[in-house]
C-alpha cells in the first residue's frame, strides 16, 4: 500500500523529517505518536502534497511514485487526509462540495458520475455513520461548525470518498468523549481488508477504540520505535522522556 | 447614527512575483470574440451637430427630441472628462468614433424568420434563445446589435396585458408622450460627461412600461452586442413601473475581440411609482481586452432609478466580468416614503482589466431602506474599486442603510480598493458599512485539491461560493449563466 524510504522534508531550510521509513500494508491500522514538534503533521501534509515543503526520499503508493503527483492526483489515487484544522468554504454547501469532489474522483477512477438521487442516498447514509445531522449537509462547508462538528465532517467526507489510505491528523484533538467515540466507531465501520489507516495522535484514548495493528513513535523527524498496541499504553504511562534518553 | 468605517481603505497588493497558475486563468481566452459579417449602415466617424442631426433625421425623430439631443451636445462640449475614478483611462478621440451603425436593409420585420441569417447566427453563437423555447422559458428578448434594436420577441403577448416592451426608437414613434414625460428626468443630460454624450448621440435601446396593477408575467431581457469596428454603442433604456406594477428585467452584453478600444456609454433610467417594484439585472461580458491590456470595451455607464412612489422598490443586480474599463454606479434615489433600494454586485477584474464601480443612494423621504452587497474579485493585474455614496437628507427621518463590501484577491499583482462616502444630515439615520478583503488562501485551495478537485475547478467553486449571495438574486436561468461566466473568466478550462 504505502512504502516510505528515507523521507526528508524541510521548510525554509529547517529540516523537520530526517530520514523517515514506514511501510503500511492493506488492511492495517497504524498509529503515529510523538511529542509536539516531532514532525507528525508535516508527515501527513508531505504525503498529501501540500506546497511549501522541500522533500527528498521515496514514497511508493500502490505502485505509483506519490511525490511526483499533484495533491488532487494523490486524492484520485486513493489518499485522504482528515485535516487537523479543516478550512471553511463560504457559500459552498457541503452537498455541493462533496458532489463536485466525488464525481471528480469517480471520473478519474473510470466510474460514471452519480445520479442526483443515488448521490443523496449515499450522502445520507454516510452522514448517519458519523451521526452528522442532515442539516449540516446544506450548510456551507465547515462554516460556523464547532471543532467537533468539523472533525466529524472530515470523517464524513472520508466515508464519501472511500479512500485506500486515510490519514487522520489529530482528529481526536478537541473532541469530547462522546464525539471521540462517534468518530472512532465511524472509522471502525469503514475498515476493510483493502484499505488502511494512518492515525496521528497525542493520546491513547482514540487508540482504545481503534486498536491499531502497529504503533510508531516519531521523534525529531524519525521513527525511533515501533511496536504493537501495548507501546501506546506504555507511552501513556511513561511519556516520551524515557525514549528520548534511550534515543540520545 | 452609527458609522463603522468611514475612511477610504485602499488595499493594494503589488508584489512583483508572478503566480503563474493564477495568471494563467486570469489571461485565458475570451469566448465571444467572433466578428459577424453583417452589412452595416455606418455614419462616418466624427462628432458634430451635423452628425446628431443626421442620426435624428435617420430615425425620423420629432423635433423636441432633436432639440434635447442638441442641448445635451452643447452642454457636453463645456464639460471636462471625469478624472476622479481609480482608473487609468487613455485619452479618447471622440472624432475617431462612428456614432451610428446598423445592420443594412433593415426593413420592418414581420416575424423572426425574416431576420438576417447572419444576425440570427450571431445571437445563436451567444446562446440567446430567440425562438419558440423562449415562451417556455418565459423570457422576452429585445436584442440590440450595435445601434439598433433588431427584434423584440413576444411583444404581442405582453401587449395583451398593456405592457409596452419595444426598442427605444419604436417607443419614440408609438408612445412619444410616455418617452417625453420620463426621458432625462432620472438622469438629466447635465448629470455627467458620459450621460451628456449619450443624450446627444444615443441610437437605440429598450423601453418598458408596465401599467397600473400589472405584474409582468415573464422576465424581460435585452442582449446588447457591439459588432461593427470603430463604432461606439450608446443605448438608452427607460423602464417605468406604474402604481402596483412589477417587472424583472435583465440585460446581457458581449462584443467581438478587436485590438482597438470601443466605447460603450449607456444610460438606464428607472421610474418606480407607488408600491411598484423594478428588479434590474445585468450580466456584462463585453470583450475585456487581452492580457497586455490591448483592446477591450470602455464601459462607461450611468444607471439610476428613482423610487418616486410610496413603498416602491428598486433592486439592481450586476455581474460584471467583461470590459477593459468599467465605470458605473447603479443608484437609487429614495424619494417616496418607505421606499427601498438594493444593490447587489459581483465585479471581476482579471488580466489588465480595471473596474471602478459601486452605487449611490440618496435618502430623501422618511422610513427609507437601502441594502448594498458588493463582491469584488481581482486577478491577474486587475484593479477593482468599490465606490459608494450614502446621502441622507435632513428630510429623510428614520433612514436605514446597510453596506457590505467584500474584496477577493487572487495572485499578488492585482488590487482592491474601497471608497465609501457618507453625507448624513439627519441625526436618526442608521448607517452601517462593513468591508473585508481576503485572498484565496493556498490552504483553501490545498483543502479542495486534497478532496480531488483540480485547481481550476477548486477556484471556480470558491469564487462562486464567495459570490453566492449576489448570484442568488438573479433569475434562475441567468444565475446559471453568470456562474458559468465567472468560471470561464477565471479558469480557462471550461468552454
Amino acid at each position: 500500500m504505502l512504502e516510505i524510504i528515507d523521507l526528508h522534508a524541510s521548510v525554509d531550510d529547517k529540516p523537520i523529517l530526517k530520514g523517515l521509513n514506514l511501510q503500511i500494508r492493506p488492511g492495517e491500522v497504524h498509529a503515529i505518536m510523538g511529542p509536539n514538534g516531532s514532525g507528525k503533521s508535516t508527515l501527513s501534509h508531505v504525503l498529501a502534497g501540500r506546497p511549501g515543503y522541500d522533500v527528498r526520499g521515496s514514497v511508493r503508493f500502490n505502485g505509483q511514485d506519490l511525490l511526483d503527483l499533484a495533491p488532487e492526483e494523490r486524492a484520485w489515487a486513493g489518499l485522504f487526509l482528515a485535516f487537523q484544522y479543516p478550512v471553511e468554504i463560504p457559500g459552498v454547501s457541503n452537498t455541493n462540495f462533496m458532489r463536485s469532489a466525488l464525481n471528480q474522483v469517480r471520473n478519474q477512477r473510470g466510474l460514471s458520475a452519480l445520479e442526483a438521487g443515488d448521490f443523496l442516498k449515499i450522502m445520507r447514509e454516510k452522514a448517519a455513520l458519523v451521526q452528522l445531522d442532515p442539516s449540516f449537509l446544506s450548510r456551507p462547508v465547515n462554516l460556523g461548525f464547532s471543532g467537533g462538528e468539523k472533525k466529524r465532517n472530515e470523517i464524513f467526507q472520508m466515508a464519501m470518498l472511500d479512500p485506500r489510505l486515510a490519514i487522520l491528523d489529530e482528529t481526536d484533538s478537541g473532541l469530547d468523549i462522546d464525539a471521540l467515540r462517534i468518530v472512532a466507531e465511524g472509522v471502525q465501520k469503514l475498515r476493510r481488508e483493502d484499505n488502511s489507516f494512518l492515525v496521528i495522535t497525542h493520546y491513547q484514548r482514540l487508540l482504545d477504540h481503534l486498536k491499531p495493528d502497529i504503533v510508531h513513535v516519531l521523534m525529531d523527524g524519525k521513527i525511533i520505535r515501533t511496536g504493537d498496541h501495548t507501546l501506546a499504553l506504555e507511552l501513556e504511562e511513561k511519556g516520551y522522556d524515557w525514549l528520548k534518553a534511550k534515543f540520545v | 447614527m452609527r458609522v463603522d468605517h468611514t475612511d477610504p481603505v485602499p488595499v493594494v497588493n503589488d508584489k512583483p512575483e508572478e503566480d503563474v497558475l493564477l495568471n494563467k486563468w486570469a489571461e485565458q481566452d475570451y469566448e465571444f470574440g467572433f466578428i459577424s459579417n453583417i452589412e452595416q449602415d455606418i455614419v462616418p466617424k466624427g462628432l458634430s451637430e451635423e452628425v446628431i442631426r443626421w442620426i435624428s433625421a435617420h430615425k425620423e425623430e420629432p423635433s423636441w427630441l432633436l432639440d434635447w439631443r442638441l442641448k445635451a451636445y452643447r452642454h457636453w462640449l463645456t464639460m471636462p472628462s471625469p478624472q476622479w475614478a481609480h482608473l487609468e483611462i487613455p485619452a479618447i478621440d471622440f472624432q475617431n468614433i462612428s456614432y451610428y451603425a446598423a445592420p443594412k436593409a433593415n426593413a420592418k420585420l414581420n416575424s423572426l424568420d425574416e431576420l438576417d441569417p447572419e444576425i440570427k447566427s450571431t445571437y445563436d453563437k451567444l446562446g440567446i434563445p430567440l425562438e419558440e423555447q423562449l415562451i417556455l422559458a418565459g423570457v422576452a428578448v429585445d436584442a440590440v446589435l450595435d445601434s439598433v434594436s433588431v427584434v423584440t420577441t413576444y411583444k404581442e403577448k405582453l401587449a395583451e396585458k398593456g405592457i409596452i416592451f419595444c426598442s427605444f426608437s419604436e417607443a419614440v414613434r408609438e408612445h412619444p408622450e410616455l418617452v417625453r414625460k420620463h426621458l432625462g428626468k432620472v438622469v438629466p443630460y447635465t448629470d455627467n460627461y458620459y450621460a451628456a454624450l449619450n443624450s446627444a448621440v444615443f441610437s437605440d435601446g429598450s423601453f418598458v412600461y408596465i401599467p397600473k396593477g400589472v405584474r409582468c408575467p415573464m422576465e424581460l431581457s435585452t442582449y446588447f452586442r457591439i459588432n461593427a469596428a470603430g463604432t461606439g454603442q450608446f443605448e438608452r433604456t427607460l423602464i417605468v413601473a406604474d402604481d402596483e406594477a412589477y417587472v424583472s428585467y435583465l440585460e446581457g452584453c458581449t462584443a467581438p475581440k478587436r485590438d482597438e478600444n470601443q466605447l460603450h456609454a449607456a444610460v438606464v433610467e428607472l421610474v418606480a411609482l407607488n408600491r411598484s417594484e423594478i428588479r434590474y439585472a445585468t450580466v456584462q461580458n463585453w470583450y475585456p481586452g487581452d492580457a497586455n491590456g490591448i483592446g477591450g470595451i470602455y464601459n462607461f455607464v450611468t444607471k439610476r432609478g428613482i423610487c418616486q412612489g410610496v413603498s416602491s422598490k428598486i433592486s439592481w443586480t450586476q455581474v460584471e466580468t467583461g470590459s477593459a474599463i468599467t465605470w458605473k454606479y447603479p443608484s437609487v434615489v429614495l424619494l417616496g416614503d418607505r421606499s427601498t433600494g438594493e444593490f447587489y454586485s459581483v465585479a471581476l477584474a482579471a488580466r489588465a482589466q480595471q473596474a471602478d464601480t459601486g452605487t449611490k443612494m440618496i435618502h430623501i423621504c422618511k422610513d427609507t431602506t437601502r441594502r448594498i452587497v458588493s463582491k469584488g474579485i481581482s486577478a491577474g493585474r486587475g484593479q477593482n474599486a468599490y465606490r459608494g455614496l450614502v446621502k441622507v437628507r435632513e428630510s429623510a427621518t428614520n433612514a436605514r442603510n446597510y453596506s457590505q463590501c467584500d474584496s477577493l484577491l487572487m495572485g499578488d499583482r492585482c488590487g482592491a480598493h474601497t471608497y465609501p462616502y457618507f453625507e448624513i444630515n439627519c441625526p436618526d439615520a442608521q448607517v452601517e458599512h462593513e468591508a473585508t478583503t481576503s485572498k484565496i488562501e493556498e490552504d483553501l485551495l490545498y483543502y479542495c485539491q486534497q478532496r480531488g478537485l483540480p485547481t481550476e475547478e477548486a477556484i471556480a467553486l470558491i469564487v462562486n461560493g464567495y459570490a453566492k449571495e449576489v448570484l442568488d438574486k438573479l433569475p434562475m436561468e441567468f444565475a446559471v449563466e453568470a456562474r458559468k461566466l465567472l468560471a470561464i473568466s477565471l479558469e480557462g478550462s471550461v468552454g
